[in-house]
């Protein structure tokens, strides 16, 4: 460790949805790097220490090194002259910068989508169809006594969810942390969360649905066959005392992860269990969040939901928003061959898109905005290197419950900000189009 | 001879320290090249830990490595392994209407890869 040291005080870490904000960095400003991240989690902690100064060219054309102004020109020529442009990630950008994303896909008549297509998407149409019963994480931590965990791995995926808010901390009202909760896990096999569980139910996979509907008859006093049991795992005796603590606890929470959305069932799963938290409220006070991934998932969904009205899959291309999931979502644009053309934002679905998506992205010119060499910018033709957000750059993050928080970075980076290479090439396009596209056919009036 | 089982793609945190390394490194590869299977099916199939195992679905294929979990922790005829380029290669596009690729609890055919460098 060198002699130029400072420290950061309540930096928040952009790994996950938790976005802590309580780490204490020690930075080394001569190696740009950071030493240490006091509070980080495991996770946190490889955020930080991985994401120093790499030597890395500013940007990609054709794989040949080129300078940011250069790469803004190809990047623009491209969007300028695409035909159905898809504008896909931001889950790992400020929400700054997804502001001029939205922009961008605007002006071009394209499509924006975000990484939530395929995170909680299905949650966002639920959302739509259900409603949500919500509630912030520092509620949670303090009044929450029955916490319920619905598909998800949190001790691996979100460390600090159980610590820092929903397992082991002393709240306002549950003045003795870990013993005043009760916590239940319901998953389809075992992982590193399930100690942390008081009451482990085990269902079989593709039931969820069914063990949600049955709890909701359950909830209205209804009778269910005990050969439930045969259908998803769990036996009527163990629903019928969930039922019961679900309805006797003082404020009880769905903390519910991908092991519904990504499932047979997908938004039908998601619907069920947030329909089962507003039954629920009818005997008690329950609440349901998602559990979010990247570290500004949830600010994607509120800048393109201020900007358009909806909160992913927002195709422009007749001169206003439409939302339609299944038609304007990026694995379907790319499955079917539809986009001819995709800037990704802080987003790598080479590695994890379906092949056939993957096999699209492959044919068609792909711009990139990543802090990393990632599978997607290897098939970039155009690849900017951008500095990493909440540790070189400054903007705003919303958590998982939709508290938006500002990011306090670093140590300076030599890289543009992906927000400052958005605006370039926003400028740029709207140079090369003199303005928005008009769609194909707009009414004379609406050139004048 | 293969055998049908129930695959189920996830995170976990080796994956995510990884990651944060490079996607493009040696470690990632690794993690995401991993499947964790129950003790009691690799018997059946003759797979030890570090086996080769091919996993087909209509979509594609991918062989990977096994590791074993004991019953208490996955049951038979459930297979995880960390998402990544291995797990994208057996993931249908078609999201029926929703946006969403299934990822979890996919139906694959499991077969054991016999080589002449090992099991």
């Amino acid at each position: 460790m060198g002699e130029n040291l400072k420290v950061v005080r309540d930096a928040t870490c952009t790994f996950c949805g938790c976005v802590c904000d309580d780490m204490h960095l020690t930075v080394d400003l001569d190696q740009k790097r950071i030493m240490k991240a006091e509070n980080a989690c495991i996770l946190g902690k490889a955020w930080f220490r991985e994401h120093g100064i790499e030597e890395r060219p500013l940007a990609l054309i054709g794989g040949r090194t080129a300078t940011t102004e250069e790469a803004v020109e190809a990047a623009a020529q491209i969007l300028a002259q695409a035909r159905f442009p898809l504008i896909y990630g931001l889950s790992d950008t400020t929400c700054e910068a997804q502001r001029v994303a939205v922009a961008i896909a605007d002006m071009i008549g394209g499509t924006v989508d975000t990484t939530t297509s395929v995170c909680h998407g299905p949650s966002g149409i639920a959302f739509e169809g259900v409603g949500e019963s919500t509630a912030s994480l520092g509620e949670i931590k303090n009044r929450a006594d029955l916490v319920v965990f619905w598909g998800g791995n949190p001790a691996e995926a979100h460390p600090r969810l159980f610590s820092r808010y929903a397992v082991t901390p002393k709240g306002m009202f549950i003045p003795n942390g870990r013993k005043d909760r009760t916590v239940v896990l319901v998953d389809v096999r075992r992982t590193p969360s399930t100690p942390a569980a008081d009451i482990f139910i085990q269902v079989k996979p593709r039931s969820d649905f069914e063990v949600l509907w049955a709890l909701r008859a359950l909830v209205k006093g209804r009778k269910v066959d005990p050969s439930i049991e045969r259908r998803t795992g769990v036996s009527l005796a163990v629903l019928e005392d969930l039922v019961a603590r679900m309805k006797s606890c003082r404020f009880g929470v769905f903390l519910f992860g991908m092991g519904l959305t990504m499932n047979r069932g997908r938004h039908f799963n998601s619907g069920a269990l947030l329909a089962l938290a507003t039954d629920l409220n009818e005997f008690t006070h329950w609440v349901a969040k998602p559990v979010r991934g990247h570290g500004n998932v949830t600010g994607a969904d509120n800048v393109v939901s201020w900007q358009t009205g909806f909160p992913f899959g927002v195709n422009f291309s007749r001169g206003y928003p439409r939302f339609n999931p299944g038609e304007f979502t990026s694995v379907d644009l790319l499955t079917r061959r539809e986009a001819d053309a995709a800037l990704i934002i802080a987003s790598d679905p080479a590695d994890n898109f379906p092949k056939a998506a993957i096999e699209h992205l492959r044919r068609i010119p792909v711009i990139t905005l990543d802090p990393k060499a990632t599978p997607t910018t290897q098939l970039a033709q155009v690849a900017f290197t951008t500095a990493t957000y909440g540790i070189n750059v400054s903007g705003t993050v919303y958590r998982m419950d939709d508290v938006p928080i500002t990011l306090r970075p670093a140590f300076e980076s030599p890289y543009p900000s992906d927000e400052q290479v958005l605006t370039a090439i926003r400028d740029r396009v709207r140079a090369l189009l003199g303005g928005n596209r008009l769609p194909a056919g707009a009414p004379v009036a609406a050139a004048s | 001879m293969a055998e049908i089982m129930t695959l189920i793609g996830g995170r976990s945190s080796k994956q995510g320290t990884t990651l944060c390394a490079s996607k493009l490194g040696a470690a990632y590869a690794e993690i995401s090249s991993t499947l964790e299977m129950n003790v009691e099916d690799m018997a059946r199939l003759g797979l030890s830990n570090n086996s080769k195992v091919r996993l087909r679905t209509p979509a594609g294929e991918a062989i990977l490595r096994c590791k074993g979990r004991e019953t208490k922790d996955l049951p038979p005829g459930i297979l995880f392994m960390t998402y990544g380029p291995l797990s994208s290669q057996l993931m249908a596009g078609d999201t029926a209407g929703s946006g969403m690729p299934i990822s979890k609890n996919l139906d694959v055919e499991v077969e054991p890869v016999r080589d002449e460098n090992g099991p």
